[in-house]
């Protein structure tokens, strides 16, 4: 063996130095309490070490394989949404400081995380307009599930009442976390306008009991939602009304749902300045009225003061916690998603009251361009009538799914197949606009479906 | 005014946002302008109230001035037990942000994201190579996450096989998200007792095993660093009443390239890619589980699987036995071109030394310690040590005032009491990344503050004195909890 690994210190000389310290003879001897049939006899097969020049060309190489065509040419949301991230939080997540440190376990060496976790639930409560917030959850999807799981917890319907128009894998993870926990999910319709039917909402509430009713907003066909009517449904029924925000984007433009009756309102958090990475790392929020507050999932950091009265923040209420509850924990949560948290945090202090407001106008108004103007191609047509914010359906003469093999060829991804998700809506294209696509390709888009026929 | 002081706190974003300042400028705006009636009043609002308006300078000073009150791995050892906190190395952070892999939206069609997909499908190869599985899920999006991936995919095997069951038997030992996992997965939990070594009590398992018993979840090396060494008598234990054994990998890093999982009779396993694979730790996540599975549970993975068909990568959806998704999308994609990277940078050598390292470091430090520190279990240990606080019992001095007193010395404080089965335990793993001279600083440190609890009891039961703040009351932020800011104008 050669003379160690740039990432790990200890020479060959250092590590024979050790081992006499140790009195052992071999690094072998270390391992001796390892039974001699599960000692694996030869190397691992993987490739050789690389340099980091042959791996910088290699991991280039492997990114440059995609047929991606330009970021303006692609019309995607379903989820995950394309936005401008300035410099700064790139600038910032990347401080070793952030990045290399870990839980904040031992508060008076990790105020910078504690403090900046502190600023990013009184940002996710303004935004939402509830009182409490978490540290973060893993994705959209499964802060939905955990959202459900506290309704149950504090209501005990034994039963979800959910709208159909909610984005399929919410309601997927959903159904696999509560496979196991007799919590069946009733789905409810929607009108022909494409918003969720709170008529349908009360039918299926009056089917039996339920812990908690829940929408999306906007729903995952782009429509919007009306948040008051679904309230007052979940209030006769003494059940909860979650809200899921997919796009949050959409709250610098939009009420919060909290102000609108919402008891929770869990969301993904990623399209404030976290990469779009294919899906991941990104962040769920939760935000919720205070009387759950002992009922929250996840970490949760409150302020203090320490010996000296000097302002300080710490992780609380760590008796919900698994490391403390064990199975009677509110969750299994051990990390948050610190870092895309902090970068979410990052983003909204840069763009600010202001560039929000604005960032959600330039979606709502180039989105509403896209849409005018698909409209009136030809052959396309909207199926929907409510309004939407930065994303809508549209229906194609064609497949959609071959449309969108057609437009590739010429460098554009019109939008997400429907089909993907609903077997029979096979001619239904969900359409997601951004300010990162310029008005060029919206026109050039308008121009491609219209030539579909 | 009163003037700076270095030891100034940090003003929160609120309390420095000022009416009219703004961070940022937007592109005019290409289309026309937005129809003010084209959406009803009744959705919108004008403002979030409240919001901070700040210019990015002040965004930049604000956030680089928080890190400043930051330990990090960076600046020095970090020895959290059971967390490897090892080094990361930056060409990670440069390669994550490749246009094609940074850039890539989740929904892109498959023919025009093969280069990610190729990524998914060589680091699960990568994976089942070093662990002996026969496949892996990438998609838990962290430790935790895979454990409940991983017991929901063994509820539905012993479904599909007539009886869910009832029971995960779970060691005394063991991480509290373990229970907790059990739990959402619709398990009853019963613990296991620890024998005299620290390690499953044999006899106690062969006495419980039944029929009603779905899983053992066993951590290997155990939280006390130990190696199980009747692994295979408890996998055959198990298996003899049908039920299935799960390794908890969260101490991958003790043995890469020296022993797999899947020769040791485990059928499945989760690993932590910001562990063993040295993705960032973030401040708390993000992390990755992916969990290892061997043939029998194959069927149940979590969709979609990433398959190679020719030279082609596919996305497989149609999965009828699979459990679902536990989240959205193919899992914390980021992490898993770090760990790739970090597998091609290591090799099968590199790795095999990164574990004899992590496990020479952790013997050095029991070594040069055991005379000052009480070790409770005397069997060897692999990657970690746990000790306690029971020598310095007559002084008044408790393992949580030597964690403290540990950052005025400059280290990050070791895991402390855990696991539960120490009484005043302090679980220190040094990992491969410290050089001797560091682990030498962090022994001179350990040993000054047994001195100290002797002849100044009181300097470290006060401690830390040197930190941004001293000791926090914790107590009374649980007691009367205030978890936002909340402008002064209004009552809270």
């Amino acid at each position: 063996m050669g003379d160690g690994h740039r990432y790990i210190p200890a020479s060959d000389a250092d590590r024979d130095a050790m081992l006499r310290e140790i009195g052992v003879a071999r690094i072998d001897d270390l391992f001796a309490s390892i039974p001699a049939p599960l000692r694996l006899k030869g190397p691992l097969s993987l490739s050789p070490a690389m340099s980091e020049q042959e791996l910088w060309a290699e991991m280039s190489r492997r990114a440059r394989d995609d047929r991606q065509p330009d970021p303006g040419a692609q019309f995607l949301g379903g989820g995950a949404y394309r936005h401008y991230s300035p410099a700064v939080v790139d600038h910032l997540v990347s401080r070793t400081e952030f990045y290399s440190s870990y839980t904040p376990y031992q508060p008076e060496g990790s105020q910078g995380t504690l403090q900046a976790i502190f600023e990013y639930q009184t940002l996710i409560c303004q935004l939402t307009e509830l009182e409490i917030s978490n540290a973060s959850l893993y994705d959209g999807a499964s802060a939905l599930a955990e959202a459900v799981l506290m309704a149950e917890r504090t209501t005990h319907g034994g039963r979800v009442v959910v709208s159909d128009r909610v984005h399929p894998e919410y309601l997927e993870v959903c159904r696999t976390y509560l496979a196991n926990l007799d919590l069946p999910i009733t789905t409810f319709g929607h009108r022909d306008d494409g918003s969720s039917d709170p008529e349908a909402a009360r039918r299926a509430l009056r089917e039996g009991k339920a812990s908690a009713v829940v929408v999306q907003q906007p729903n995952f066909f782009g429509c919007l939602e009306e948040i008051e009517a679904f309230a007052a449904a979940a209030r006769e029924a003494k059940a909860q009304l979650i809200v899921a925000v997919a796009e949050p984007i959409s709250l610098g433009l939009l009420k919060g749902p909290g102000r609108q009756g919402a008891d929770v309102v869990v969301g993904e958090g990623h399209s404030f300045g976290v990469p779009l990475s294919y899906g991941g790392p990104y962040l769920g929020f939760i935000a919720a009225r205070q009387s759950f507050l002992r009922n929250m999932p996840g970490r949760i950091v409150g302020e203090t003061r320490d010996v000296d009265g000097r302002r300080g923040y710490v992780l609380t209420l760590s008796t919900r916690e698994q490391h403390i509850r064990r199975e009677k924990a509110t969750s299994n949560i051990c990390t948050n998603e610190g870092l895309c948290a902090l970068m979410a945090s990052i983003f909204l202090a840069v763009v600010g009251k202001n560039g929000l407001r604005d960032l959600a106008a330039h979606n709502h108004a180039k989105s509403a361009y896209a849409r005018n103007r698909i409209a009136a191609a030809k052959g396309c047509s909207l199926p929907y009538t409510a309004p939407t914010f930065n994303e809508f359906t549209v229906r194609l003469p064609v497949p959609a799914d071959k449309a969108v093999r057609t437009l590739l060829d010429r460098g554009m991804v019109p939008g997400i197949p429907l089909s993907r998700y609903f077997p029979g809506m096979d001619r239904d294209l969900l359409v997601c606009v951004t300010e990162t696509n310029p008005r060029a390709e919206i026109d050039r888009l308008a121009d491609e479906l219209g030539r579909l026929d | 005014m009163q003037p700076r002081s270095l030891r100034d706190p940090e003003r929160l974003l609120f309390e420095l946002s000022r009416p009219g300042r703004r961070g940022v400028a937007l592109p005019p705006l290409d289309v026309p302008a937005p129809d003010r009636a084209a959406l009803d009043p009744r959705y919108t609002r004008d403002e979030v109230e409240g919001f901070p308006e700040l210019s990015e300078t002040e965004v930049v000073r604000h956030y680089t001035r928080l890190s400043r009150l930051n330990y990090a791995i960076d600046l020095g050892l970090y020895p959290l037990g059971s967390c490897t906190m090892k080094y990361n190395p930056k060409i990670h952070e440069k390669v994550a942000r490749l246009p094609g892999f940074a850039g890539a939206h989740p929904q892109l069609p498959a023919g025009a994201a093969q280069g990610c997909l190729r990524l998914m499908h060589d680091l699960e190869r990568a994976l089942c190579s070093i662990c002996g599985m026969d496949r892996f899920t990438l998609q838990p999006a962290a430790g935790a996450h895979g454990e409940l991936a991983g017991i929901m995919m063994v509820r539905a095997y012993h479904r599909e096989r007539g009886n869910p069951r009832q029971v995960v038997l779970i060691p005394d030992s063991a991480h509290g998200t373990n229970p907790a996992s059990a739990h959402i997965a619709g398990y009853r939990v019963e613990q296991l007792p620890s024998n005299e070594r620290g390690c499953v009590d044999l006899g106690a398992l062969r006495r419980r095993m039944s029929e009603d018993i779905a899983l053992l979840m066993l951590t290997n090396p155990n939280t006390l660093g130990v190696f199980e060494g009747e692994i295979q008598e408890i996998a055959s234990v198990i298996h003899a009443r049908g039920g299935l054994l799960y390794m908890d990998g969260a101490n991958l890093n003790a043995f890469v390239g020296r022993a797999r999982p899947g020769d040791m009779g485990v059928d499945l396993h989760h690993l932590n890619l910001h562990k063993t694979f040295s993705t960032p730790h973030g401040g708390g996540g993000p992390g990755a589980g992916p969990v290892g599975v061997m043939r029998s549970l194959e069927p149940y993975l979590p969709v979609p699987t990433v398959e190679k068909e020719g030279e082609v990568y596919v996305l497989r959806h149609e999965r009828p036995k699979s459990i679902g998704k536990v989240r959205s999308f193919f899992g914390n994609f980021g992490m898993f071109v770090r760990a790739y990277a970090y597998i091609l940078a290591l090799g099968p050598d590199g790795l095999r030394r990164m574990s004899e390292t992590a496990v020479l470091n952790a013997n050095y430090l029991r070594r040069k310690l055991e005379s000052t520190y009480h070790l409770p279990y005397d069997a060897p240990s692999l990657h970690e040590v746990v000790f306690s606080d029971r020598h310095l019992e007559d002084t008044g001095v408790h393992t949580l005032d030597i964690a403290k007193r540990l950052m005025d010395y400059g280290f990050h404080p070791p895991t402390i009491y855990f696991p539960l089965i120490v009484k005043g335990a302090m679980m220190i793993e040094p990992t491969e990344s410290e050089s001797r001279e560091e682990l030498d600083a962090f022994i001179l440190a350990m040993r000054r503050i047994a001195e100290e609890a002797r002849e100044d009891p009181d300097l470290v039961r006060t401690a830390p004195h040197t930190t941004p703040v001293r000791r926090l009351d914790e107590v009374g932020a649980a007691r009367n909890p205030v978890i936002r800011w909340t402008s002064p104008q209004k009552p809270r």
